[in-house]
């Protein structure tokens, strides 16, 4: 395994060479078979892949599998790495496919037990290589989010959640008036790209990070009017 | 004989400062004042004491001692400035190196060396786990080797063609989101003044942050006790990012040292710096 690593690495190197090298043409200094002019930014990209694909390993439930990206991923990184915002067109077709991915509640009940939503939204475990195969999943919520007013503890990544529904006017989850938000945060909470192509936010439905059951009780700790969070 | 002194004591001044972290940390209080400002505060405590002194005092006498199974001293390893030269290499880290036509980190320089000098097999210390056999003489070597240039500003090199490529690397998996939750290295430290709970994030892309988050590292840490180089600081990040696991001295770790140390060039280097 020590030599699958090092063999990896003095490929990649290659590669770097093969920049390097091709970099200094310019200078007619050197040239190496199979490089040709300047390390272009596509060049780059592709080095950058090369680079990923032969510098990590799998280590518990973490695989390198997790290097794949998805259409989303892939657009929003190249985006980010321009500094630029996405491609509108792009960015639409994202949103689509993304709105497309939701999955409703089987029973067509959107909203479970706000305290133990608030268990999740506490729970920053899951899914990292020192995690146990199996154990339930945190939502990491307050990771970035200020939810309920006790918790102090509370990051800035993502935007306030407090006084949630009571400020979106919901007083009565189940009716008519409050459909058009139950679903957009059902929604946000399934695959947050529906509604915002390159959001920072995990997909927790989509990625099956959060089950059902955890995704309605996350949904009464933002929207029942009994949840801390509407005090 | 005022060293000794001096680091016999701080064995217990880590304790005190552990003991006072964790009441802070549970109290309301706490939230009111910013983690800085609490970082800010341990330091000057500790200013006379940092127990990373008690690795610089290691790896100072690991460097000179005739280890592994050539029997020699590092006392000839190129780190960038010349054979045997410590002053000022860590601030112009990482670097290319021509003998290796690679560039190398710290960790990644030094593994040459005891391969090369020494007789060890870099390959083997790549695959230790962080904290068992070389991977804790690393950990003393990258604290003194730190040290040395200490209030220096950093100045990493970007004229050879190699280093703007690992530059062009780093800034591509700086945003490369991936693993179970789509996070980047951009999602913590890509914009200014966010925290995690209550932990600021420095923004890495740009100054004063990146030189802040880049330049804090090695440092010792209170909550665990342990001295952690940039190397397993990366490591980490990248285990709560839930990607898979980076290799030990990896290009993507070395592409990433190049990328926050080039945008933080003129930043101090406060390392080997006290963390919570």
């Amino acid at each position: 395994m020590v030599q699958d690593v090092a063999d990896k690495m003095k490929k990649t190197n290659l590669t770097v060479l093969c920049a390097v090298r091709a970099s200094t043409v310019i200078g007619a200094v050197l040239m190496v078979p199979g490089c040709s002019g300047l390390a272009s930014a596509p060049e780059l990209d592709k080095i950058a892949a090369q680079t990923l694909s032969a510098s990590f390993r799998d280590q518990g439930v973490a695989k390198v599998d997790r290097l794949v990206q998805d259409d989303a991923n892939r657009e929003c990184s190249a985006a980010d790495t321009a500094g630029k915002p996405i491609d509108a067109q792009i960015g639409q077709r994202i949103e689509a496919a993304s709105l497309k991915s939701v999955k409703a509640p089987s029973d067509g009940k959107f909203l479970g037990d706000w305290k133990a939503g608030e268990a999740i939204a506490q729970n920053g475990r899951g899914l990292t290589w020192s995690d146990a195969a199996g154990s339930a999943n945190g939502g990491n919520c307050y990771n970035c989010h200020r939810i309920s007013n006790a918790e102090v503890s509370y990051g800035t990544i993502g935007p306030s959640l407090y006084n949630y529904g009571k400020i979106r006017g919901v007083s009565n989850p189940e009716s008519a008036a409050s459909k058009a938000i139950v679903d957009y945060t059902w929604g946000k909470l399934w695959n947050a790209r529906a509604y915002n192509a390159c959001s920072g936010m995990p997909r927790f439905g989509h990625s099956q990070i959060l089950g059902e059951k955890q995704l309605k009780d996350l949904m009464a700790l933002l929207l029942d009017p009994a949840s801390p969070v509407n005090q | 004989m005022k060293r000794t002194l001096r680091l016999a004591s701080l064995a217990l001044v880590a304790v005190t400062a552990l003991a006072l972290l964790a009441s802070a940390g549970s109290s309301v209080a706490w939230a009111q004042k910013s983690t800085a400002d609490g970082i800010a505060e341990y330091r000057a405590m500790l200013q006379d004491g940092n127990p990373a002194e008690l690795f610089e005092a290691r790896g100072e006498g690991l460097w000179q001692k005739k280890r592994g199974p050539k029997n020699e001293s590092l006392q000839k390893c190129d780190l960038g400035k010349g054979a045997g030269v410590v002053k000022g290499a860590f601030v112009e880290l990482p670097r290319y190196f021509a003998d290796t036509q690679r560039v190398q980190d710290l960790e990644s320089r030094l593994l040459t060396c005891m391969e090369t000098l020494q007789g060890f097999s870099a390959a083997e210390i790549a695959a230790t786990p962080f904290g068992q056999k070389e991977q804790v003489s690393l950990e003393g070597l990258v604290a003194w080797i730190s040290s040395e240039s200490r209030g220096m500003k950093f100045n990493l090199p970007q004229s050879h063609a190699a280093e703007k490529t690992m530059y062009e690397v780093g800034k591509r998996m700086f945003f490369t989101r991936g693993g179970t939750h789509d996070f980047s290295c951009a999602s913590c430290h890509g914009s200014d003044d966010k925290r995690i709970r209550l932990q600021e994030l420095p923004n890495l892309t740009r100054q004063p942050g990146a030189a802040n988050g880049f330049g804090a590292w090695p440092a010792y840490r209170l909550s665990s006790g342990e001295l952690w180089g940039m190397q397993r600081r990366l490591n980490d990040c990248y285990r709560q990012q839930r990607f898979p696991y980076p290799g030990f001295a990896s290009d993507v770790t070395i592409a990433l040292g190049v990328y926050m140390g080039v945008n933080g060039k003129g930043g101090e280097s406060i390392a080997p710096a006290l963390k919570r």
